[in-house]
């Protein structure tokens, strides 16, 4: 018998999986993951969201998917909920009721996570997008070694306390063979919607400074602007609700380049 | 009979202990651990500050001390104290790595195991407070100090969101895990509560607004408090290291171990968080004061 780390496996029926991660908690992550998905949605890419946060699942809340119960199929598959064109997974979708904790040691949490990763009947995906929780525990390392992540975007806000954490995230993507396609920098700015003064809040340039230093690029700049938050909230994504604004087309970028990169 | 026997020595000589819990990422807990460290200090009492979180330990960046290293003591490890007073020390793995960089990727019974080392293992000797920052979550990580802590007796936790629907969502688990786990919850902040744009003066919610104060009425749990973002204090945080890593020249102040001349306690003085802050802290004094734990 072969010894070393297990094999790393495709999922079935899926062409692409790209992760996206960044070790820091609060950087956008889910909000990124949910945007860039429904721009590959509309250039026409059969997309899925596989939401791998079991204690704070944000997918089903942005996708205004909450309170929705996936069906089974016969053989006990899990069939993803759908919004907006995107198929979506969370844990959210299968816990009781919306305030009870995940109080869960490392071991089930794997469990869990088997569940979602090789029990979902995507039904054909050209790209599966993960949203990863923060760290770089139990779950990273479960999916980075368990299954074949074609790229991983790394989420950042401009600040060093965030920036620290990020490149451990990339060290940790290089650690196990996991390509990395690029850096976001989230919240890179805010414009006043009063007078348009902009004020850099967190810093400004901390991750093209990371990225250069890294020898990785800067996918793109997402700005800091109160309507993102307000429409996460509302479950209706900026690229939705308002897919042409410059907030829209900021992450919309990002997709065409990751299709590019990726040749999805 | 009570249980004193089975209390970890080490926090035998520790007065009260908090923790600074969320559940969501990202909402400022060692922000919040950091600023309430600097209040308490300032009130004349001594703090210590754990920082549990195993995968992303901030504080030493947050207090400037990046480069300092744990020594080993016949009795444990020695906290990295912040200047030659002696009234503030903080604990982190992050001065356990070599390269700030290095990534810590551990599965949970090596989190445990670290965890009740830096409970157990350390020489925190007497101390008013010990604050404990910790990950975002409800794992390995805080069900172990919620079992380390057993026999400790915790005066209870501050929970720190902030104030839009996907954020609160999280703490509302977190709130349950209190519960579940009999720790008091000692009251709610919300963090990044509004923005002041600095040229026109119009307040804007960027993370929306309320969402704490809504959670701690529906809990009945108190509402300590709203901080707003304040530019001017990431800043003070990013020089430090500016600070620290550039040669200083006639610039070496005494009391500062490490000479760098930049005293992050006084720094914090001139912040505008400080006297939002220190209205917290007050009310986290008043709820602790009458609970004695030994």
């Amino acid at each position: 018998m072969a010894r070393g780390l297990p094999k790393k496996a495709k999922l079935r029926d899926v062409d692409k999986i790209i992760a996206v991660s960044s070790a820091k908690g609060g950087v956008g992550k889910s909000t990124v993951a949910v945007n860039l998905a429904l721009s590959l949605a509309m250039q026409q890419k059969r997309v899925g969201i596989l939401d791998t946060d079991i204690f704070g699942p944000s997918i089903p809340k942005l996708l205004n998917l909450t309170g929705g119960e996936p069906n089974v199929t016969e053989s006990n598959r899990l069939i993803p909920l759908s919004n907006y064109g995107v198929k979506a997974m969370s844990i959210g979708f299968l816990l009781p009721d919306q305030d009870s904790p995940v109080v869960w040691r490392g071991l089930m949490v794997m469990k869990a996570l088997q569940q979602l990763l090789h029990d979902v009947e995507w039904g054909g995906l050209d790209v599966l997008v993960l949203d990863l929780p923060p760290g770089t525990g139990d779950v990273q390392l479960t999916i980075t070694q368990q299954i074949v992540v074609d790229g991983a975007v790394i989420v950042s806000t401009p600040q060093d306390i965030a920036l620290i954490d990020a490149v451990k995230g990339i060290n940790m993507f290089k650690k196990v063979d996991v390509p990395v396609l690029g850096m976001v920098q989230n919240m890179s700015v805010f414009v006043c919607p009063n007078c348009n003064h902009e004020t850099h809040i967190f810093g400004s340039q901390g991750v093209q400074r990371e990225a250069a230093r890294l020898g990785t690029e800067v996918l793109g700049s997402i700005p800091l602007h109160p309507s993102i938050c307000t429409l996460s909230d509302a479950g209706t994504p900026v690229v939705v609700a308002e897919p042409d604004t410059a907030n829209a087309m900021a992450y919309r970028a990002i997709a065409d380049k990751i299709i590019h990169k990726l040749s999805i | 009979m009570a249980t004193a026997s089975d209390l970890p020595p080490s926090l035998s000589k520790i007065r009260h202990i908090v923790l600074v819990l969320s559940g969501k990422g990202g909402v400022g807990k060692s922000s919040i651990t950091t600023q309430l460290a600097l209040s308490l200090v300032q009130l004349g009492y001594s703090v210590g500050v754990l920082d549990i979180d195993l995968t992303g330990p901030s504080l030493p960046r947050m207090f400037g001390l990046e480069s300092k290293k744990i020594h080993q003591s016949s009795q444990g490890w020695v906290p990295v104290y912040t200047d030659a007073s002696k009234r503030l020390c903080v604990m982190s793995i992050g001065f356990l790595l070599k390269d700030r960089g290095d990534s810590v990727v551990w599965r949970g019974p090596k989190k445990s195991a670290m965890i009740r080392q830096f409970v157990r293992d350390v020489v925190w000797g007497e101390l008013d407070y010990l604050l404990i920052d910790t990950p975002p979550g409800t794992s390995d990580e805080h069900i172990s100090i919620a079992e380390q802590l057993r026999d400790a007796n915790p005066d209870g936790a501050v929970l720190v969101t902030t104030p839009q629907a996907v954020a609160t969502a999280d703490v509302r688990k977190e709130l349950s895990f209190c519960r579940k786990v009999g720790l008091d919850i000692l009251g709610v902040v919300e963090n990044m509560s509004g923005f002041l744009c600095p040229h026109c003066s119009e307040c804007s919610h960027i993370f929306s607004k309320g969402g704490g104060e809504d959670l701690a009425k529906q809990y009945g749990v108190p509402f300590l408090g709203a901080v707003p973002i304040d530019p001017q204090f990431v800043l003070m945080i990013e020089e430090q290291h500016a600070t620290a890593s550039a040669t200083t020249v006639g610039d070496q102040r005494p009391d500062v171990e490490g000479g760098t001349g930049f005293s992050l306690i006084e720094k914090y003085k001139e912040c505008k968080l400080c006297p939002i802050f220190a209205r917290i802290t007050e009310q986290v004094v008043a709820t602790t004061k009458d609970k004695v734990r030994q």
